[in-house]
């Protein structure tokens, strides 16, 4: 079969003890750089360039998505011991993974997100070499309607799933999309609430409102309270899932692995739905819905394998079409060009290498990560043993760094510092942070792909019902609505998003 | 969010510069510290992938390390207002465009530089033929039937670009005042790549862009190229007629990417630049890897200095009325 000669190819290519090198590195520096709560992927892929023209080509990209998935999986391992998310992906682990470790199970938690990864990788993988050609044809559908849609049908799991606090949890998705309004107007250029502050008008960055309502709010609660810091430190528990645990995670990490997949292929981000509709999906089926929030597996083991899934089908727009579907992939354009390989819909049959070669080496990178994470989970854990008046200067420190390196902006640091007292204050009256981030991050979308369809549509809101899976899925969040606000079963609504209670 | 910085390495580079200066190295001539090359975009986008195949060849000639600092924002106005405010020393430059010198003046209102007036110019680094191209079940199949479909049907027709003040807008709000359809449907895009997302996919009708992006998806067939704007063929595309060949001969623009120094840089450190230029472009790999870009060479006396401010006159002169009239600002 032509699949088999190809990944033969492929392998043949990644298995050369120097690719194998240059993946193990960039594997390294990816989880090094992903624990570090701030310092992201696209600026070290950036810095790490200059240092790749030396290297061919095939090697260099190798290394360089090495260090992409590393980041994505390292940024879990910082969302669960500290409680940071370092990427909008990994917002949603900071619920179940943070709480698990505050109840000793800290290993489990990391333990569990390496074998979700892993096993989403792979999949994720197969389906790359199988199926990236067809795929990205069927991502081409997705326009700036269909996108629309699916956004509201996002936004409607987090409303309806949120009970109790249901009020709360819609103030805070408001509160996140008008926060995403904040910057340039697209269309026109104009500057919309930016109160004439320069550093506005290009947005706030993601980095700089997590790290401040999860990172620094995280922080100064944790020092209001020494002691319930110390008792996290007491508890240590196993490194890795016994049985029972594997049997809870084995549906979520399939189920995310097959969510995560198909989002990620999404043009324009779609991946960073993945993981909170993995997570909406796994508290609606679970039996008692209640554990969710409070250390449940299943909560860390369904979005982190959808995550990983996600960011390794997010290359196939990239490597069969040559349109890069988001930042980190607009820079692997740029170290494409730079070492002469112009993406494209031809580098599958103009560089067979480059293209196979990467495909396998993101399998060996998966089986890599594993190889290097399980043994650090000990590390890792060994760290909630410093004690906390060492461990949160060192905290702030990185994200600062971090923040700082997004933009070369000191500004950017301050405004996190903001919003670390405000997102304190919000911890205090009761709200919780993660429905802001998701409203942050799909209002960007939401408004973009809204205006860009109406343009299109020439002003007529029929566009969005005229067109076949657009429709379809606004029926699907209109369902959910309906079937939400049934009353027998609204008694059952739980809450997604409610950290503890 | 796409922005990074290469602080580490300049906090590297300072150390290695204070080093060398307690050497007694203040004594040698210019340059004897690393030099930064501001892009004010993306690392991974155009004009960083020119700037880093550009000054990794220079950094030979001048013996110091170029090194590139990515600070986007505004549409890449801000980075270049902070170098025109820089110290004329020849340790800060900007490899500009025809975005952040030609297009600004006429979307920005409080623009705080002049692209003429507030620069020294050292040289053209790359001319990037602009193509028109529109998605492959377009009813046009060259730029004769392209221009009259538009004509007939400016209610029906879809324009995308990737952002005001990018250069898919400025050359496209130049085609369409030049085809006398100025108000048609223009639908922006978050940067080049969703726009010609697309524009594969079928949803929007037509763009124009820089070659560097668009040559595979022309060749694959997933889009249809109507014109290009250059006086002559060029070798990536040798299928694709000028515009002139298609009727729309008044349309020449291409997106340019050039170095310059702030105000009042002294004439030597403006001639070693422009030496190091020269040699860059003169190199057969350098030059290959441009263009493999679909990037044209400018030839000495077009990229010299003069030349750069003939060329940047010329689009300032060119771009100003068009852009005022579509009333879009970027502030």
């Amino acid at each position: 079969m032509d699949l088999f000669s190809n990944l033969a190819l492929g392998f043949g290519v990644a298995l050369s003890l120097k690719n194998l090198a240059l993946c193990f590195v960039g594997c390294f520096i990816g989880t090094l750089i992903g624990v570090l709560p701030g310092v992201g992927p696209i600026a070290t892929i950036a810095m790490l360039l200059p240092i790749t023209f030396g290297i061919d080509p095939v090697g260099a990209l190798i290394m360089l998505a090495g260090i992409y998935y590393g980041a994505q999986y390292g940024g879990s391992t910082t969302a669960i011991l500290v409680n940071i998310p370092g990427e909008a992906t990994s917002v949603v682990t900071t619920l179940d993974g943070h709480q698990m470790a505050k109840q000793g199970r800290a290993g489990v938690a990391l333990g569990i997100s390496a074998i979700g990864s892993f096993i989403a990788g792979s999949v994720a993988t197969v389906l790359i070499a199988a199926l990236g050609a067809p795929l990205t044809k069927l991502a081409l559908l997705f326009g700036p309607a269909e996108y629309f849609s699916l956004m509201v049908m996002g936004l409607c799991f987090a409303v309806v799933l949120a009970r109790g606090s249901i009020l709360k949890a819609i103030a805070m998705i408001m509160l996140g999309l008008l926060l995403s309004t904040i910057g340039t107007d697209l269309e026109t250029g104009q500057e919309r609430m930016t109160f004439g502050f320069a550093p506005l008008s290009d947005g706030l960055d993601f980095a700089v409102l997590a790290m401040g309502i999860f990172g620094f709010a995280e922080v100064i609660k944790n020092l209001e309270n020494p002691e319930t810091r110390d008792v996290v430190r007491q508890k240590v528990g196993r490194l890795l899932p016994n049985r029972e645990e594997m049997r809870q995670s084995a549906g979520p990490i399939a189920r995310g692995t097959v969510l995560g997949s198909i989002l990620g292929i999404l043009p324009g981000n779609g991946a960073v739905l993945g993981p909170f509709a993995s997570y909406t999906l796994e508290k609606k089926l679970a039996k008692d819905p209640s554990r969710f929030g409070r250390g449940a597996i299943e909560g860390v083991a369904g979005p982190e394998s959808a995550n990983n899934a996600g960011a390794q089908t997010s290359f196939i727009p990239l490597l069969t079409l040559g349109i890069p579907p988001n930042a980190v992939m607009a820079l692997m354009v740029g170290a494409m060009t730079i070492h002469g390989v112009i993406p494209g819909p031809q580098v599958m049959t103009k560089n067979p290498q480059l293209f196979w070669g990467m495909i396998a080496s993101m399998w060996i990178g998966n089986l890599m990560l594993l190889i290097i994470n399980l043994p650090l989970i000990g590390l890792w854990v060994k760290l909630l043993k410093v004690p906390y008046r060492l461990m949160f200067p060192a905290i702030l420190l990185f994200c600062c760094i971090g923040i700082y390196s997004i933009n070369n902006s000191p500004v950017d640091v301050a405004m996190t510092a903001f919003f670390g007292l405000f997102g304190y204050a919000l911890v205090k009256f009761g709200f919780e942070p993660a429905p802001l981030l998701l409203g942050y991050v799909l209002g960007k979308l939401l408004e973009e792909k809204m205006r860009q369809a109406l343009i299109i549509s020439r002003g007529s809101f029929m566009t969005f019902v005229e067109r076949p899976i657009s429709a379809g899925l606004l029926l699907v969040a209109l369902v959910i609505l309906v079937v939400a606000l049934l009353p027998s079963i609204s008694k059952k609504r739980d809450v997604v998003f409610t950290e503890n209670s | 969010m796409t922005t990074l910085t290469r602080r580490a390495a300049l906090g590297a580079a300072a150390i290695a510069a204070s080093l060398a200066l307690s050497n007694g190295a203040q004594a040698q001539a210019y340059p004897n510290k690393p030099i930064t090359m501001m892009v004010a975009f993306a690392a991974g986008g155009p004009t960083d992938v020119i700037a880093r195949i550009v000054s990794e060849h220079m950094s030979k000639t001048l013996g110091q390390q170029i090194i590139i600092e990515n600070v986007a924002g505004a549409g890449g106005t801000t980075t270049t207002a902070r170098v025109a405010a820089a110290a004329p020393d020849g340790y800060t430059l900007i490899m500009g465009q025809m975005g952040t010198h030609a297009a600004a003046p006429a979307l920005y209102p409080n623009l705080r530089y002049n692209p003429v007036t507030d620069f020294t110019p050292i040289g053209v680094a790359g001319i990037t033929p602009i193509v028109i191209v529109t998605k492959k079940d377009f009813p046009a199949n060259n730029l004769r039937e392209f221009v009259a479909y538009v004509k007939a049907n400016p209610d029906k027709v879809n324009q995308a670009h990737a952002g005001v003040g990018s250069t898919a807008f400025t050359t496209c709000v130049l085609l369409k005042a030049q085809m006398g359809v100025p108000k048609l449907n223009a639908v922006a895009y978050r940067g080049t790549g969703p726009a010609l997302n697309d524009l594969v996919g079928g949803q929007v009708d037509f763009m124009c862009d820089q070659v560097t992006n668009l040559t595979p998806q022309i060749i694959a067939g997933n889009i249809k190229a109507m014109g290009i704007a250059t006086p002559a063929r060029i070798a990536v595309l040798p299928n694709v007629p000028t515009t002139a060949e298609g009727g729309l001969p008044d349309y020449q623009i291409s997106g340019w990417n050039a170095i310059f120094g702030p105000k009042g840089l002294p004439a030597d450190i403006q001639a070693k630049l422009v030496d190091a230029l020269d040699k860059a472009l003169e190199d057969p790999t350098t030059n290959k890897r441009l263009a493999d870009l679909g990037t044209v060479i400018p030839n000495k006396t077009e990229r010299a200095p003069a030349g750069l401010a003939a060329i940047l006159a010329r689009d300032l002169a060119l771009l100003d009325k068009p852009l005022r009239e579509t009333g879009a600002v970027g502030q």
